[in-house]
């Protein structure tokens, strides 16, 4: 398993919509070009909207996945 | 994704209020600008003497309804003001006061929250909504 180099970290878990996008854009703005954003976030529908995101903004999502009921995405600033 | 979303915001009530600032915050998101217009009860509901106040809900949400909104403010959720704040800061919003409604009212612009960056007449908005879709709230 290759650990990834997460520059920062957002916990989202227990927000709902639109939160863990909107804290993930503002965290987002501050990264520099290629670095990485690990959300943690527990709402059903992150799933998709980080999806979307992703494909809106063009910041990668590198990692999706879920552990129990926490949801868990890696993203890559363009 | 980069057309304008216009956004005419008439009731005033929470409900009606937390789900355009939801729209608002995912729209800024995706990189989509957005355009609200206030209009009526909707501009009411911006004056900074009342803004974080309660504002009711629509009659259909009985008091079911009701109780499952005070539930989620229980809970944490950030009031709709709020939610308009942090799209504005993630995004290209603009939340515009219309000036017929402001006559209606009896409004200046110092009477509103400072969330409100402007009044424009009708023309002006539709001019920034461009050819992107209006949505009437």
């Amino acid at each position: 398993m290759t650990t990834l180099d997460i520059a920062q970290r957002v916990d989202a878990k227990g927000l709902a919509c639109p939160l863990p996008i909107v804290r993930t854009a503002q965290a987002m703005k501050t990264l520099a070009s290629g670095q990485l954003l690990e959300v943690l976030a527990t709402d059903a529908g992150s799933v998709k909207d980080f999806d979307a995101w992703s494909k809106s903004t063009g910041n990668a999502l590198v990692e999706s996945g879920a552990d129990g009921g926490v949801f868990r995405f890696v993203l890559r600033k363009k | 994704m980069d057309t304008t979303l216009g956004l005419v915001l008439f009731s005033g009530t929470d409900d009606t209020l937390n789900a355009a600032a939801v729209l608002t915050a995912g729209a800024a998101a995706v990189g989509r600008p957005v355009h609200v217009f206030l209009q009526y009860w909707a501009l009411d509901a911006f004056r900074a003497s009342k803004i974080d106040g309660d504002h009711g809900a629509a009659p259909e949400a009985g008091d079911e309804g009701r109780a499952a909104m005070a539930a989620m403010r229980a809970a944490g959720q950030a009031p709709w003001s709020e939610t308009f704040r942090q799209a504005k800061d993630i995004g290209d919003v603009t939340i515009q006061a219309c000036s017929l409604s402001m006559d209606l009212l009896h409004l200046e612009h110092g009477d509103l929250d400072p969330v409100v960056d402007g009044i424009e007449g009708v023309a002006a908005f539709m001019f920034a909504a461009g050819d992107g879709q209006i949505v009437f709230i």
